[in-house]
């Protein structure tokens, strides 16, 4: 088993420039869309079939009168427990032995549960194709000595890519120091194995909590919630059966002295 | 730039003063290396841009006053002594003394000894005021030298003199002019100056954020004069760190596309003072300073120029070179007026696009209209080559004729490219153009060399010149061989030359080592002297083009010699003498760049010594610092200092003056703004301007670019992957603003000035607040000006909005600071 | 000078391209023969110098027959590390971009549309409109200001205008041509 590579994007040093959005498109040959107005540099709200890097900016005025402007780049999370594997039904999205997580579109039917199973909003559909798209990591990069197309880019290092372990260490003692230098909000997302999802491929160093970049503190798999459901589902349709029988028992108890 | 990226990491402490993570985001790393080594990271900007989102502080500053802030600097460093003594004492002009008639703008009302109304413009550059600079001068001893005082003290001193001009400058004034919290403001002057020293240095960058102001040249002239102030010139982590903003501005700067100088920077001579050539290098080469060998770079370019036509008898062709009636002609916005007003009948616009990047765009637009043939070279269909199709343009009333020839980018061919660090880069054609896609090497040759034929046989001696040049480059009669190019650039042997003793040193036609080799006899010729090194011949004969060279920087040489060749002559940061102090030992260890070595071998057999170190000596390798003008380290100023005291056209010393659009009057001084500004009268009211503190203008406006589009947008707005990034043009406004005008994120508004409107959308951000100005509330907006009417993402133009003034000395306009009025919806 | 396929590897194989700052050597022999082709393995690669700002961030630019198909950061250029920032990553799209016009076009006095014309057309009308316009307007002599006749050798009426994007080489060609000829309206973006 090779050793899990891992994307590790450090908000602190972001620059907000969008190499990453432009270099992803560039070696995926993915298409150009409308932009939207977000009110901001933004130019989508969420991630498309057509982008799967988006930079988030987001302005918190703080209490002293200064601006905080919190730049960071989005991206697959490459889940340790990937909702979008978890409901594909055709098996055509997969993990690739480096752990990271893809989705093959010769296999792909479009039917877009992995779309709905997505904690972050990732996956999208892809309606020219009929398919779902997201990161692939830059598959075949890596599987050819090269690193993803966004983490050679990204001109500060903010996208910095390598062995899991090693970039959560790094990352553990950025955020030390970040809180030396007095930035008491800097935190990890998706570092620790034990986290939700069982941590994140691509994890994140933010400068404030996770909802002010809108992404879930507690990052849930909605299928958690499906088979909740489903087991409700079948206990309430057990009950059912059961009284059903129990009353039929007793009707047909009766009805058979009226023949 | 004085400096190099690479270097950037070694300053304790940065000031941005232009939005440098947004343009140059690549070279920013090394800013955020500094900052991993514990630098202090200031951005001063109006704006609260992405620059500011990873600086430790802001300073937001309005537009238009960044002379009030560096000389509040200036006097901050001198009043709480933490300029660097020694090397201001022995380094630069502050302890030469003046003549004692001239006063600083202190004693003058704002204005310096000697203006007067000239009326017309004439030999002078200014419109109607001039200064008469016969008191901007040193006062001289017996022998001619200038009279010196080391203890700084004399009244006269130019150190005393300028602790008196910027004694107005203080913390208090800064608040008031430019809007920055008295607090604010010492604490970054605490920070920067306490990080500048012998032991620590600071570098400052700039960009258009400081040239394009009536000011503009003064407001550089501050930065560099601090810079000098706190020794920080030619140090690692210390320097002048001028971003430039295209690809190759700075080669075409160098091999000079423009109206003023000729390649190398060698001043384009004027009818009435440079009659004949002799006379020219009088009057242009110094006595002293490494520019007293500008006749053997003048000489080369001649030769160059006209080849074997060039001869000692008939002035090396100096007559066949166009000679200008007036200095106050021929710039850009020259240009266009002249344009405008009918004198200029052809035009060729190459990857420009002055329909949407100039300034007055209006104007320019109406100017296109005006001649008898226009042609265009560009990657795409630009607005320029379209102006007949602009949006309420009338095709069937605009007369001129349009050649539009489509161009090929980098990729597409071969050639160099020199970046701001002064590093000439070569790059390798990929693939082939396609279609009728050429280089712009092979129209320029192909038009030169259908222009001889027409001429050919011609007896007038005023085409002789023309006819003589060759553009013959290589095998292939279309596209000119580039290396062969780059070698005239460099120079080479006319002849075959020998040294005193007889030994060939160069073969005829051999490429030019060093421009040390230069001569003013005809032996060589070369097209742009600073450049020279960059092709040499090696050992077997062929040309090694050292712009193609890709050896990475390692442990025992960080600035990377064996990539590529910066000028001139490889050196990687100018005034490195600086670094050391008069022994010729560095300042500190830790800033050690150069140093003497007195054991090291001499230039010649029995004699040692030599400078040394982790680059190239911008110096005299073999000169000892205690030999004669062995510790003067700026080489290209007459004498050999740096200068505080420098005669510009506006002013010795920078001094704040007001935009000439203003929403308030100058607090510092009775003069509202520079004196000898230039202002142009265009006909039909296309250059109207508002009135100080205009009730119908009353809001600043600054113009800048994004990250993600690229100047007037032909290399952006055409691409999808960039087109989309934005979703339209926009100006940023502040929440107050936008809530005092009932404007919501998103709704479309309407920005007007004297010279013309534009519909776009509000952007409302906390980036940008309201400025306090002497305690009135006063607004300020931001437009990027990357839109126009063509290409995918299209917009209104943001230059339809400026106006043609311009900078005294060098003409560049007002385009970042100057006002406007904003209204709700489209109207 | 093309990269030789050794240099390619040197990147293909082991550090550089993407690669953490501070991580080991990373070696990504794959385990499993994942069957994923590298697009630009068999591609030509040329060194470029990215046209858009003055940083000049060195690019590989990969191509395979006439196209080309990936331009990414040189990863030994000093002052770069490989880095490109939005604008040099999209510079591929200079090249491959349906709206890039591959036929030089005429505007008649007048007229509201463009006509394709053949390069050597183009070519002999301007030459002959720089002809004309400077045996009309050029002025051989005038009176300086102390009302002598002097040599100026001038042409006003036509002017130069650009560029801070074509190379050092063009940007010689041009001073060169129009200064022998008399140009003196002569500048580019350095004067904005």
């Amino acid at each position: 088993m090779a050793r899990t590579l891992a994307m590790f994007t450090d908000t602190s040093l972001c620059i907000g420039c969008r190499a990453c959005q432009v270099a992803c498109k560039q070696w995926n040959e993915l298409p150009m869309e409308e932009p939207e107005w977000t009110g901001s540099y933004q130019n989508h709200a969420h991630f498309t079939d057509k982008t799967y890097r988006l930079v988030r900016f987001i302005e918190k005025p703080q209490a002293n009168g200064e601006l905080q402007w919190l730049l960071m780049s989005d991206v697959c999370k490459h889940c340790a427990q990937a909702g979008c594997l978890d409901a594909c039904p055709t098996g055509a999205i997969y993990r690739t032995e480096y752990g990271t997580v893809n989705i093959n579109q010769d296999v792909c039917n479009g039917c877009r549960y992995c779309v709905s199973s997505c904690p972050f909003g990732v996956v999208s559909f892809n309606h020219d194709t009929g398919r779902a798209n997201k990161c692939t990591f830059c598959n075949d990069r890596i599987h050819n000595g090269l690193g993803p197309a966004c983490a050679k880019t990204c001109p500060t290092e903010s996208i910095q890519f390598g062995f899991r372990d090693e970039l959560v260490a790094k990352a553990e003692k950025r955020v030390a120091k970040l809180k030396e230098m007095g930035y008491a909000s800097a935190q990890l997302y998706g570092a620790d194995s034990n986290s939700p999802l069982g941590g994140l491929n691509a994890f994140f160093l933010l400068l404030d909590k996770p909802a002010t970049y809108n992404l879930p503190e507690k990052p849930l798999l909605p299928q958690r919630n499906v088979l909740v459901d489903s087991v409700l589902a079948v206990g309430a349709a057990l009950l059912v059966g059961v009284g059903a029988v129990v009353s039929f028992r007793e009707r047909g108890g009766k009805g058979a002295d009226d023949a | 730039m004085t400096t190099n990226l690479i270097d950037i990491q070694n300053s304790d402490v940065i000031m941005a003063t232009s939005n440098f993570a947004e343009n140059h985001p690549v070279g920013f790393q090394w800013v955020m290396k500094a900052k991993e080594r514990g630098a202090k990271f200031i951005h001063v900007d109006p704006r609260f841009t992405r620059t500011s989102a990873v600086a430790d502080v802001h300073v937001p500053l309005r537009s238009g006053t960044n002379i009030a802030f560096f000389g509040g600097l200036i006097s901050y460093a001198i009043q709480n002594n933490l300029y660097f003594k020694d090397y201001v004492v022995h380094y630069t002009n502050a302890s030469f003394l003046i003549d004692p008639a001239f006063k600083t703008a202190t004693d003058g009302g704002g204005l310096f000894t000697g203006l007067e109304q000239t009326g017309k413009g004439g030999v002078d550059p200014h419109v109607a005021e001039t200064y008469k600079k016969d008191t901007w001068k040193y006062q001289l001893d017996g022998e001619g030298n200038p009279k010196r005082d080391l203890t700084l003290r004399d009244p006269s001193s130019v150190f005393q003199l300028l602790k008196r001009h910027y004694s107005r400058y203080t913390p208090a004034m800064v608040e008031r002019v430019c809007g920055i919290p008295k607090e604010k403001f010492v604490q970054v002057a605490k920070l920067f100056c306490e990080n500048s020293g012998p032991e620590k240095t600071g570098s400052i960058t700039y960009a258009l954020n400081l040239t394009q102001h009536t000011n503009g040249v003064q407001n550089i002239r501050a930065l560099c004069m601090l810079q000098l102030l706190l020794g920080n010139i030619g140090r690692p982590g210390g320097g002048v760190v001028a971003l430039r903003g295209h690809a190759n501005v700075q080669g075409a700067t160098d091999l000079e596309l423009l109206y003023h100088e000729l390649p190398g920077y060698l001043p384009m001579p004027l009818r009435d003072l440079h009659p004949d050539l002799k006379t020219y290098l009088e009057k242009v080469t110094p006595k002293g300073g490494f520019w007293v060998n500008l006749p053997k770079f003048m000489v080369s370019l001649l030769k160059a120029f006209y080849g074997d036509a060039a001869k000692a008898e008939n002035d090396y062709g100096y007559q066949w070179l166009p000679k200008r009636a007036s200095a106050d002609a021929y710039s850009h916005q020259h240009m266009f007026v002249e344009m405008y007003k009918g004198t200029i009948k052809g035009f060729l616009s190459d990857g420009q696009n002055p329909a949407v990047g100039g300034p007055n765009a209006k104007l320019a637009r109406a100017a296109l209209g005006k001649l008898e043939w226009l042609v265009v070279k560009d990657i795409f269909v630009t607005e320029t080559a379209e102006f007949w199709k602009a949006p309420g343009a009338s095709a069937k009333d605009i007369k001129t004729e349009v050649f539009f020839l489509p161009a090929a980018p980098a990729a597409e061919k071969d050639g160099s490219l020199t970046n701001t660090m002064r590093l000439i880069q070569w790059h390798e054609k990929a693939v082939k153009p396609p279609g009728d896609v050429t280089s712009d090497a092979e129209f320029f040759v192909s038009l030169a060399k259908r222009l001889q034929k027409r001429y050919a046989g011609s007896k007038k001696d005023r085409d002789q010149g023309f006819l003589a040049a060759s553009f013959e480059y290589g095998d292939d009669p279309k596209e000119p061989n580039m290396e062969l190019v780059l070698k005239e650039v460099n120079g080479y042997a006319t002849q075959e030359i020998t040294d005193k003793d007889g030994k060939v040193v160069y073969k005829k036609g051999q490429a030019l080592n060093t421009f040390a080799h230069m001569t003013d006899d005809g032996k060589t010729a070369g097209g742009c002297w600073i450049y020279t090194g960059v092709t040499v011949e090696g050992p077997d004969g062929k040309l090694i083009n050292k712009a193609n060279l890709r050896k990475p920087a390692d442990d025992k040489d960080y600035l990377a010699h064996g990539w590529a060749f910066a000028w001139p002559a490889n050196r990687r940061i100018l005034y490195n003498r600086a670094s050391a102090d008069l022994k010729g030992k560095p300042w500190s260890e830790k800033k050690k760049l150069i140093w003497w070595d007195p054991e090291a071998p001499g230039q010649e057999p029995e004699k040692k010594g030599k400078w040394v170190g982790l680059d190239v000596p911008d110096f005299n390798a073999f000169l000892a610092p205690d030999a004669k003008n062995g510790d003067k380290p700026f080489i290209m100023r007459a004498d050999l200092v740096g200068a505080f005291f420098g005669p510009l056209n506006d002013g010795p010393f920078p001094e704040h003056y007001e935009p000439v659009e203003s929403p308030t009057k100058n607090l510092l001084s009775k003069q509202q703004m520079n004196p000898v500004a230039k202002i142009w009268n265009v006909p039909d009211q296309k250059n109207d301007l508002a009135k100080v503190g205009s009730p119908d203008y009353p809001y600043v406006v600054t113009t800048y670019r994004l990250t993600e589009h690229h100047l007037s947008g032909v290399m952006s707005r055409y691409l999808p992957m960039l087109a989309e990034l934005f979703h339209s043009h926009f100006a940023e406004l502040s929440h107050e603003l936008a809530a005092e005008l009932g404007i919501k994120n998103g709704e479309r508004i309407t920005v007007s000035t004297p010279r013309g409107k534009i519909h776009t959308t509000a952007m409302v951000t906390h980036r940008l607040k309201p400025f306090m100005i002497d305690g009135k509330k006063t607004h300020q907006i931001g437009i990027p000006w990357h839109w126009g009417y063509n290409g995918i993402s299209k917009g209104d133009i943001t230059n339809d909005l400026s106006a043609t003034v311009g900078d005294p000395t060098v003409y560049i306009q007002e385009t970042k600071a100057f006002l406007c009025n904003v209204k709700k919806g489209e109207v | 000078m093309s990269l030789s396929r050794r240099d390619f590897l040197k990147y293909a194989g082991s550090t550089g391209a993407g690669v953490a700052v501070g991580a080991a050597t990373l070696d990504l022999t794959p385990v499993q023969a994942a069957a994923t082709t590298l697009k630009i393995k068999e591609a030509k690669v040329h060194p470029g110098v990215c046209p858009y700002c003055a940083v000049g961030c060195i690019q590989l630019v990969y191509s395979k027959g006439d196209k080309i198909i990936d331009i990414e950061g040189h990863p030994d250029t000093p002052h770069t590390l490989g880095r490109l920032c939005p604008k040099g990553a999209a510079t591929i799209q200079l090249s491959n971009n349906p709206l890039r016009p591959t036929k030089a076009m005429y505007r008649a006095p007048g007229s509201d549309k463009w006509e394709e014309k053949p390069l050597d057309w183009m070519y002999e009308q301007i030459a002959k409109r720089y002809y004309e316009t400077r045996e009309k307007y050029f002025v051989e002599k005038e009176k300086n200001k102390d009302g002598q006749e002097v040599v100026v050798n001038r042409l006003d009426a036509l002017a130069s205008l650009g560029s801070a994007c074509i190379d050092n080489e063009e940007c010689y060609l041009l001073s060169k041509l129009n200064r022998t000829l008399g140009i003196v309206y002569h500048e580019h973006q350095a004067r904005v």
